[in-house]
């Protein structure tokens, strides 16, 4: 129901960004989804990758800051109105989205929303009480 | 012009004579009223009567900055705490500040080396004074002051800040001597430029800047655009505050040394054996006639070397070469007196934050800026942009409680700060690096 994505942090200067992904790429590790949050010094790369541990690892030798985040992964219809309605289930409940990102399924039907929450076990819980499909780690990883 | 003739032109044998009495007496006296010193005495096996030549002043022991430090506050008063009438302190991080005080005597003294101090320069009792210094605690404002009104001139407590008020006050009082830091006074400049006052039709005549190092490059600056006559004065609070040495405007060759006050040397700071005149070294001070507070053979840091060439102007008292750097890592940063190591104390009181650092000074619009740069560990990376920027800010307001100085932080990654040789490099300090500053 939770799944695990690291954070990377950034000096906003050129090519520090392609330096992640060629190390990513030399220890054969895949992007499934990311996004960057930058301020004028500095940002934050957010990524889910097909292997956390070692992606966390080569990245640290690599010299980067390097931390672990849980995130939850929700599937929303891809259609108007969808991420609507989730985000009204949680507003109702008082459940404050830190940040969110999203990214479309190849099989184009289905987005997938990765939500960071400021009280993951509850949002979890009222999501999936609300009919909301949460996905699993597994599942994220390997669409 | 000379404000007080018989002292400042002792011919130097009865001017040497003076001050081995003084010292004689003040060593006598912190033996007997100072437990610190007694203690020093006592370790080292000296006795008040061993000082019997001015060059034995090499056997008593140092004074610095952190034995003050460990006297806080009052430790160090060598006179019953009702005879002091006035406390002055430098900054310090978690209200270690370095305390000292002063007797009405001391106070009175110090009026009268500054008023020496201005006479030097040039100013007379006809002057108007504008006093740029920050008044309180630090001691530039009362230092100058006091000197002002000894000499008799018209003094403008303005203090420091509020630029477009001092620019104001500068056309419409019409002083004729500027008193700040270096660096202000440019940015004075620049004020009134920009409000279409030129410096030029203001009634200055002389500046006295000190507080800060600057270099000869800085003084050809001020003195052309701000067309004045730039003088160097030196002091420091430990030992009394401005007006310990002082250019003269005759020769504005090196900064005479009120020596019947104080005893100088200059010392290697490795070996600390007294260097001959000339070379350049720490220059010591003892303070000879200080009441409250005296200190003996204070490590002010400063480098700088030492002459008894008599001068033209008729002093007697020996120059020091204007002050080129220091013998420790302290930063003088708009006036204000910084070590690397109170930032890093700060940087550790901060929750989390990784002690790898870098210092960047830069001179912008004439002004000093701070930027620190902190390496961001796994102690305090988060993978919200709200967390980290709140580091930033507590940072921030923490530097400027503890030193008082506004600086820029800036989070980096880490080992993005340069290691030279294995060490880090914590400093970089562009301020001095082109004429234009």
């Amino acid at each position: 129901m939770k799944v695990e994505q690291i954070s990377v942090f950034l000096e906003n200067r050129t090519g520090r960004l392609s330096d992640v992904t060629k190390t990513l790429e030399q220890n054969d590790i895949n992007i499934r989804a990311l996004s960057l949050a930058d301020t004028s010094d500095f940002g934050i790369l957010r990524l889910i990758v097909s292997d956390n541990e070692k992606a966390k690892n080569s990245l640290k030798e690599a010299g980067f800051t390097v931390g672990r985040t849980t995130v939850v992964p929700v599937e929303v219809q891809d259609h108007p109105g969808g991420l609507h309605k989730i985000l009204e289930i949680l507003s109702a409940s008082g459940i404050n989205v830190e940040y969110m990102y999203a990214f479309v399924q190849q099989s184009g039907q289905n987005a997938v929303l990765i939500f960071r929450f400021d009280r993951t076990d509850q949002a979890i819980e009222l999501l999936q009480n609300n009919d909301v499909k949460v996905l699993r780690g597994e599942e994220l990883y390997y669409i | 012009m000379i404000y007080d003739v018989e002292q400042e032109t002792l011919p130097r044998e009865d001017l040497e004579n003076q001050q081995l009495k003084k010292l004689k007496t003040v060593v006598e006296r912190v033996y007997h009223n100072v437990p610190y010193y007694r203690n020093k005495f006592d370790e080292l096996g000296l006795k008040p009567e061993h000082i019997k030549r001015l060059s034995d002043v090499k056997y008593l022991p140092f004074t610095e900055k952190q034995d003050l430090r460990n006297n806080y506050p009052f430790g160090l008063f060598a006179v019953p705490k009702e005879n002091v009438v006035r406390i002055h302190a430098s900054s310090g991080t978690t209200g270690k500040s370095t305390v000292v005080g002063y007797t009405n005597r001391d106070i009175r003294h110090w009026a009268e080396l500054m008023a020496r101090s201005f006479m030097a320069c040039g100013v007379t009792r006809r002057d108007t004074i504008h006093n740029a210094y920050g008044y309180g605690l630090f001691t530039g404002g009362l230092g100058v002051h006091y000197g002002a009104e000894q000499l008799g001139g018209t003094i403008i407590p303005i203090s420091g800040g509020g630029t477009q008020r001092q620019v104001t006050l500068l056309h419409d009082f019409k002083p004729s001597v500027l008193c700040c830091t270096p660096s202000y006074a440019l940015y004075l400049y620049d004020v009134a430029q920009s409000k279409g006052i030129p410096f030029q039709e203001l009634n200055l005549h002389t500046g006295i800047f000190g507080a800060e190092p600057w270099t000869e490059q800085m003084r050809s600056e001020i003195e052309s655009k701000l067309d004045i006559k730039a003088m160097d004065i030196f002091g420091l609070s430990e030992i009394m505050g401005p007006g310990i040495s002082i250019e003269c405007a005759t020769a504005q060759n090196g900064l005479h040394i009120w020596e019947d006050h104080f005893l100088v040397e200059v010392i290697d700071p490795e070996t600390h054996e007294p260097l001959p005149p000339g070379e350049t070294g720490e220059l010591v001070i003892t303070t000879l006639t200080k009441e409250a507070q005296p200190l003996l053979r204070y490590r002010t840091k400063d480098l700088t070397s030492l002459t008894t060439v008599p001068c033209s102007c008729g002093r007697t008292h020996a120059r020091m070469q204007k002050v080129t750097g220091r013998s420790d890592d302290m930063l003088i940063i708009r006036g204000i007196n910084v070590f690397p190591s109170q930032i890093e104390s700060i940087l550790l009181e901060t929750e989390g934050l990784s002690p790898h650092y870098q210092l960047i000074l830069r001179r912008e619009a004439s002004m000093d800026t701070l930027e620190i740069q902190v390496e961001v560990d796994e102690n305090i990376f988060s993978d919200e942009i709200k967390q980290l920027q709140k580091v930033e800010q507590k940072l921030k307001s923490s530097i400027k409680d503890y030193l008082g100085i506004t600086a820029d932080v800036k989070l980096v990654e880490q080992k993005g700060i340069a290691r030279f040789e294995g060490k880090a490099q914590r400093i970089l300090d562009y301020r001095f690096e082109d004429s234009s500053g």
